[in-house]
């Protein structure tokens, strides 16, 4: 039997990006809030601590950082009629938890979609027609517009003290940034951050071969930086230990430091850490959640009554909670009925790897996780898709989020796996090498999708989040265009030696090799209720007083990386529900 | 000899009844008149008054009830609690009359007679105005909520825990308020007027940060004593700095403005509040504080002279930022130094403004004592999140990777580089300090 709490006005599922942004924006408003996070606590202080966390055995290889995947995973297969598995060690994607979640642990990459990224189907269907769409792709507009998000993708910026510089401010181009770009209001909060040597050489290339290189947004922070929130940053030191780490500097962004110590001092927010939710419980009629059931950090079950429920676990959790709970109904590839679990998509990543003589110095252990050089000349509108043969296109970037024995070092095509020649290649090349990274869209298709298991339960006797995926023709086809074009530029920086890792036709999703954490989809915004989970302002078509914010809602994957548009649509929804959602609760959209 | 010792004994008894009845002679206090009417708008005043006074450091336990009392105190006789001083009737202050409350405040005198232990600091509440303490009687009486809580005994044993003795070094030392009522002409500017009377009056700065004797009052009241505010004893591990304007280790060189941050905030552009002690303190009560109020405080300390003891001097010097750039480490401390601490402190010793302390030319750094930066070596430590100012930036302790030799070289190096010049830290000195650590 449940313990029952005393109801509260919202509860959040997960002390991510989202929920943070979500518990800052509800507690402004006056509401009492109670986020349940089912990992621990976490701060700099004692958790990131300078110089423990600079571990790279238990941080990259031991996963300190990251979800244990003992309790709760997800399956995969590759197809319809295959027989998922379950993900017993981190490989292709790398969920967080405790407090911060997968914020606490990414590199800072800091995106704004571009404007076409918004209205992928209609803008494919104008410039190629609906043909050019292969009949399995099930791609969608998303229900908001660049303009929509813009002052969110510009707050969300400037609460992450985002280093940076602008390509396009109120219409007008801005020399050094990303010519592409959708128009932003205003300059980045910090100027760009240091390139390191890949970066640079990364101009010339790209500048040789035509293109327009400009510096990642990172929310690395190139300066000490308050952000609007009274939060402090200081400047990144370049450790390199971003990526899989809690930064030591309080130079990344993260709900840690960036939001969480506004929240952590007010009455009316109050944070449960080890609270695993089970489920979202819902009226008699299904129509209304009540609240949640969850297990406390005893193992005893409790049920948190509330008048809100945001869930704003990472992405894939949300749409499992979905599944569980009920909440909108399942999606049927036979049919194509149903919404939850619907367009699951991912990243198409790829890697180039340059080695150079004892003259370049590229010292890869510097490292600034989201800071490099990249262009968008392959990107949105200025990819021809139908000369490319493919749709969505991509991003080549020059980064180095810092890499050490540990983590791995690249060795030249022809090396031996081990044994003396792989001592002495290794020791050769990890300070004479640095990779580029090929980041393209992935689009989402009828079959590629999230539903429960039928075979494999979590510790907590609930049934896995079962997913379908596999590599597309259309994704294999850019990855070798993408990558073509990265060694085409790569061979002007003439390099002793290079390999690129294009997928191959007919090749497989390989769940055991880290990609990218960029999991998307599963219950995705849209403007129709029988081909999306959520409306446009990430509320359940089904349940009103439940929103499910984060990389779930996008329709498809575009070329960059995800945070800055979670980021951007968490504001975005809290607006609606500050603005319409408490003075009327129900629908904010009329199905 | 007989007769001798006999007149001994009868000058003792003397001496004792003497001294007995100067503790019993009773305390005459002159009557308050009482306010006219308490209204809100001077409820809001007590409360802002009571923030001045930091009375919640004391009467309020952490995490409970404001003003119910029972936090325990350490002092050189024993553990005390502190009391209830919320206005519930059987167990708090509720039934003190305006010149019950003014007793207690400013004269140190219980309802029942007893003199309180100074932990109470009532010899600097002494300086408050009989306006001051009216408005601080209607807050407690009326915008404070009444909690039941028993006091709780003091842990004091007999004969230490007789009353009466405390009756005489309250006569002695502690001044009576009619004596020290606050005159601001005796200070030419009203701003440095306003910030001496919140300094040396209900902000009580002296009490951590005066030397005491060894009778244990304060050595001054006020900026009339040489050593006032000079720094004082070592407080829950931590160094009560010197607040005066020697430019190595007091505020010589802090503008009134880093001042007014720091009280604000717990940190400004360049410093960064150490101890837990003083970071309660901003908590609580500075950073409740007004610009006005704040800048008078700073305007206050530094209108106060150099103190004479300081023997740490600071004189910018650029070799030690050049040697190390060059890749040049002295000795052990300085590579102890480019290991564990230039990657936010830097080579050239100035930190990042607002995120990293800067060591060359810190007060803290400077100190003649080490004690805070042994401390902050060994254990770390985290500044408050104050309102306007909510990260709670810290620094990670070195006591597990860092011997008693290598703490003491460290800062050996930090005191004596960039021009800073203190005394040299002894690996001694570091083991005592980490003798009083609990065991990780």
């Amino acid at each position: 039997m449940a313990t029952a709490k005393p109801k509260v006005d919202a509860v959040i599922v997960g002390m991510g990006w989202t929920g943070a942004i979500l518990a800052k924006e509800l507690t402004d408003a006056g509401l009492h809030v109670v986020v349940l996070e089912r990992g621990a606590d976490r701060d700099t202080q004692p958790d990131f601590a300078y110089p423990k966390v600079v571990d790279e055995l238990e941080g990259s290889v031991h996963r300190r950082y990251l979800q244990s995947l003992s309790q709760e995973t997800v399956t995969a297969r590759h197809g319809l009629n295959g027989t998922a598995v379950p993900y017993r060690q981190m490989g292709s994607f790398k969920p967080g938890t405790g407090v911060g979640g997968a914020g606490s642990h990414w590199s800072g990459c800091h995106f704004r979609a571009l404007p076409e990224d918004f209205k992928l189907r209609s803008n494919v269907e104008q410039r190629y027609g609906a043909k050019f769409i292969p009949s399995d792709m099930s791609i969608q507009d998303f229900p908001v517009s660049y303009e929509d998000l813009e002052p969110h993708f510009d707050h969300f910026e400037y609460v992450c003290g985002t280093s940076g510089k602008a390509g396009v401010i109120q219409g007008v181009k801005q020399a050094g940034g990303n010519p592409f770009e959708g128009s932003r209001s205003r300059e980045f909060p910090l100027g760009p951050n240091p390139n390191y040597l890949g970066a640079e050489m990364f101009y010339k290339g790209a500048r040789e071969m035509g293109w327009d290189p400009y510096p990642i947004p990172a929310s690395n922070a190139s300066a000490p930086y308050v952000n609007p929130y009274g939060c402090q940053m200081g400047p990144c030191n370049a450790c390199g230990f971003c990526s899989d780490y809690g930064c030591l500097n309080y130079s990344k962004a993260s709900p840690n430091i960036s939001i969480l110590p506004v929240l952590r001092q007010r009455k009316n927010f109050e944070l449960r850490t080890h609270a695993q939710v089970l489920k979202v419980n819902l009226d008699s009629d299904g129509k209304k959640a009540t609240g949640v059931t969850y297990l406390d950090a005893q193992g005893r079950e409790v049920e948190q009554q509330a008048d809100l429920v945001l869930l704003c676990a990472f992405s894939l959790y949300n749409v499992h909670l979905m599944l569980l709970s009920g909440i909108g109904k399942p999606y049927d590839p036979q049919t194509g009925e149903g919404t939850v679990g619907r367009n699951y998509s991912y990243q198409n990543l790829n890697r180039v790897v340059l080695f150079f003589n004892k003259d370049v110095q590229a010292n890869q252990f510097i490292g600034i996780g989201g800071a490099g050089t990249t262009m968008d000349n392959l990107n949105g509108n200025q990819l021809d898709n139908a000369k490319a043969g493919f749709v969505g296109g991509g991003i080549i970037w020059a980064r180095q989020p810092g890499a050490g024995p540990v983590r791995g070092i690249n060795v030249p095509p022809g090396t031996p796996n081990w044994g003396t020649a792989w001592k002495q290649a290794a020791s050769d090349a990890f300070r004479h090498s640095f990779y580029f990274e090929v980041q393209g869209a992935c689009m989402s298709y009828k079959q590629h999708y999230l539903s429960l298991d039928p075979t494999y339960k979590d510790g907590f006797g609930r049934p896995l989040l079962r997913m379908t995926f596999d590599w597309h023709d259309n994704e294999v086809k850019a990855s070798q265009f993408l990558v073509g074009k990265a060694m085409e530029m790569s061979k002007i920086l003439n390099p002793t030696a290079m390999s690129g890792d294009a997928k191959k036709p007919g090749e497989h999703y390989n769940i055991t090799k880290y990609q990218s954490t960029h999991t998307c989809g599963g219950a995705i915004m849209g403007s129709d209720p029988k081909t999306s989970a959520l409306n446009r302002y990430l509320q359940s078509w089904d349940v009103h007083n439940v929103f499910a914010i984060g990389a779930n809602a996008f329709p498809q994957n575009n070329g960059y990386n995800p945070t800055g548009m979670v980021g951007a649509l968490a504001y975005w929804s809290a607006k609606a529900i500050r603005e319409q959602y408490l003075k009327n609760p129900g629908p904010l959209v009329q199905a | 000899m007989k007769k001798f010792l006999l007149s001994l004994i009868a000058l003792g008894v003397l001496v004792f009844v003497a001294l007995f009845t100067f503790a019993l002679w009773p305390t005459s206090t002159p009557a308050l008149s009482a306010s006219a009417s308490i209204d809100q708008a001077l409820i809001d005043k007590g409360r802002y008054l009571a923030d001045a006074g930091d009375c919640t450091a004391c009467h309020t336990t952490k995490g409970g009830q404001p003003f119910a009392g029972g936090l325990p105190i350490a002092s050189p006789v024993g553990t005390l609690y502190s009391t209830n001083i919320t206005p519930d009737k059987d167990t708090g202050i509720g039934k003190y009359s305006l010149d019950e409350f003014d007793r207690a405040l400013r004269h140190g005198i219980a309802a029942n007679g007893d003199s309180l232990y100074p932990a109470m600091p009532f010899p600097s509440y002494a300086r408050a105005s009989d306006d001051d303490v009216r408005a601080l009687y209607a807050y407690f009486m009326q915008g404070v909520e009444p909690v039941k809580a028993e006091n709780r005994a003091n842990d004091v044993p007999w004969p230490l825990s007789m009353r009466w003795p405390l009756a005489i070094w309250r006569k002695v030392f502690a001044p009576a308020p009619q004596a020290v009522a606050f005159d601001a002409a005796r200070y030419q500017d009203p701003q440095i007027a306003r910030g001496a009377y919140l300094v040396q009056g209900l902000g009580h700065c002296g009490s951590c940060h005066t030397p005491r004797a060894l009778t244990l009052q304060e050595k001054a009241l006020d900026e009339s004593g040489s050593e006032y505010l000079a720094g004082g004893p070592v407080i829950g591990g931590w160094l009560a700095v010197n607040l005066r304007a020697n430019p190595a280790d007091g505020l010589g060189n802090w503008s009134a403005d880093d001042i007014v941050a720091t009280l604000r905030s717990a940190r400004s552009e360049t410093h960064a509040v150490l101890g837990g002690a003083m970071g309660d303190v901003v908590v609580h009560s500075t950073q409740h504080l007004n610009d006005a109020d704040l800048h008078a405080v700073a305007a206050y300390l530094k209108s106060l002279p150099p103190s004479a003891h300081s023997v740490s001097s600071f004189k910018a010097d650029p070799a030690t930022a050049k040697a190390l750039q060059a890749g040049q480490e002295s000795g052990r401390g300085a590579e102890l130094y480019v290991d564990n601490c230039a990657a936010c402190h830097r080579t050239d010793g100035q930190g990042y403004q607002r995120v990293f302390p800067k060591i060359a030319g810190n007060s803290s750094v400077l100190s003649q004592d080490p004690v805070s930066m042994i401390r902050l070596v060994l254990t770390g430590s985290k500044l408050p999140a104050t309102a306007t100012a909510p990260s709670e930036l810290g620094m990670p302790g070195f006591a597990w990777r860092m011997s008693d030799e290598e703490v003491a070289q460290l800062l050996t190096f930090i005191r004596s580089n960039w021009g800073n010049q203190a005394p040299a830290v002894k690996a001694s000195q570091v083991a005592e300090l980490r003798a009083t650590l609990p065991k990780p």
